[in-house]
């Protein structure tokens, strides 16, 4: 099965598509809010230089959706603001 | 009214032409690229006390310090982001705080306030330095600016006229009397030319046949992705004030570690006489990064997403060439001020406007005299 999990919902994916191109696919448009205003991220330059579409993948922070490449199993998880709640004192 | 041309857009360039306009002059800033762009970009925006020994520098730093305070009032600190951060300068062994603390008493006898404090101070300080470190030293008057941000605004505070783009190629003499510059665009008449292209000053010299041996060192700075509110102060790592000190030409490294509005961490600060070359040296980062989390264990889990380099613009004594070149009348360089040039802006261009005014200046110009470097080897 190539699936993987976002937010508790399997995402499909062909070979070679990345976490976001994937996520695109499903309809999902954004799964990141920005560290001060809350807005809603997804896909904006989809190379890899904006730093836009980040994401959780499998525990690890500001992954780039665009330029991960999906696998099966990833647990892929949407991020609020920097993503390192947990290292705030 | 005498006409100033100021060759450097930078923090030094802005300041000489902030104090000049205040002073009445007529002031034109010319740069080969834009404001900014060259040593003043390449920083981190010190406005350090803490690792100044006690002479001239330390005079200027003090000088500068209350001169950024006054701008923050007049401009407003936040257009500045300037931040009174204070200075944690911290040491690993016995040893190193032992000279640490010798060297803070020093300082205050110059008029250098700062605070010891022992490993549970450390913890309260800033909750996420390693455990292990064996003591530091605060300095709450070490500030922080953001360089590009207080030189753009001194420039259009200055009123200023700006030729970005513009390159100097010499000076227009007249019976060896500076009346003008040569650029890429013509002629720009001035009674007054100031060089203040930081780490280049010693290439513009060598244009207006007045070499100064300012020399490049490079620095690299380490840029965090974007993390809550961790480090609260400036930290660094008590040989840090050795290796700026050092003559050595090889590769010196110590850790320089700040949070910043952004929340990115910016991690430094090495050392090396390379010439111009900016291209990124992988066992640098390494051991910055190392070092970095050696002193911030929180930050092993953290990705950099940045790295960019700078030159320091190094003298032979350490010290920054400010004042009239004693070869071609109307010619003074404002440069060499190695990795203090943000914090030592201020009270460079205040000297320079007071020179070229025939005022008294507020410090001994003696010490940062061109003559004294006048034809000593680079």
């Amino acid at each position: 099965v190539t699936e993987f999990d976002f937010d508790g919902r399997s995402i499909r994916f062909t070979a070679g598509q990345s976490v976001g191109a994937a996520l695109l696919s499903a309809g999902v448009r954004s799964w990141r809010t920005t560290r001060r205003g809350g807005r809603p991220r997804g896909i904006f330059c989809g190379i890899g230089v904006c730093y836009d579409c980040l994401i959780i993948v499998d525990g690890v922070p500001n992954e780039r959706a665009c330029l991960r490449p999906a696998t099966a199993g990833l647990a892929v998880r949407s991020q609020t603001g920097t993503g390192h709640d947990d290292l705030a004192s | 009214v005498a006409r100033v041309v100021i060759i450097g857009a930078g923090i030094v360039g802005a300041a000489c032409a902030y104090f000049c306009a205040r002073r009445g002059l007529t002031v034109t800033v010319l740069d080969r690229t834009a404001v900014a762009a060259g040593t003043t970009g390449g920083g981190e925006g010190n406005v350090l006390l803490s690792d100044k020994a006690p002479g001239p520098e330390l005079t200027m730093a003090l000088r500068s310090a209350r001169l950024w305070l006054e701008l923050a009032g007049s401009l407003g600190a936040d257009t500045l982001e300037l931040e009174h951060k204070g200075g944690l300068v911290v040491a690993a062994t016995a040893a190193a705080l032992a000279a640490l603390h010798a060297f803070a008493d020093e300082q205050r006898h110059a008029g250098i306030d700062s605070e010891r404090l022992d490993p549970a101070a450390l913890r309260t300080a800033e909750p996420h330095l390693a455990r292990d470190l064996a003591g530091g030293v605060f300095y709450p008057a070490d500030l922080q600016v953001q360089p590009m941000l207080a030189a753009a605004r001194l420039l259009a505070e200055s009123g200023a006229g700006l030729r970005l783009g513009c390159e100097a190629v010499g000076l227009r003499l007249d019976h060896e009397q500076v009346t003008g510059v040569r650029t890429s665009d013509g002629v720009i008449p001035a009674d007054y030319v100031v060089n203040a292209a930081g780490a280049w000053g010693s290439r513009l010299g060598e244009r207006f046949d007045a070499p100064v041996p300012v020399l490049p060192r490079r620095g690299f700075v380490l840029v965090t992705e974007p993390l809550p509110p961790l480090i609260r102060h400036k930290v660094y790592t008590a040989d840090y004030v050795a290796n700026v000190a050092s003559d050595d030409a090889a590769l010196q490294t110590s850790s320089v570690i700040e949070g910043t509005r952004a929340g990115t961490v910016l991690i430094g600060a090495s050392r090396e006489r390379v010439g111009f070359d900016k291209t990124t040296a992988i066992p640098v980062v390494r051991q910055l990064a190392a070092q970095a989390v050696r002193v911030f264990p929180v930050l092993a889990g953290v990705n950099l997403i940045r790295v960019y380099a700078g030159f320091r613009p190094y003298c032979p004594d350490h010290l920054p060439i400010v004042g009239p070149d004693p070869r071609v009348p109307g010619l003074l360089h404002a440069c060499g001020h190695e990795g203090a040039g943000i914090g030592l802006a201020p009270a460079t261009g205040e000297l320079i406007a007071a020179l070229i005014a025939g005022a008294e200046p507020s410090i001994d110009p003696a010490p940062f005299a061109p003559d004294r470097l006048v034809g000593a080897p680079l």
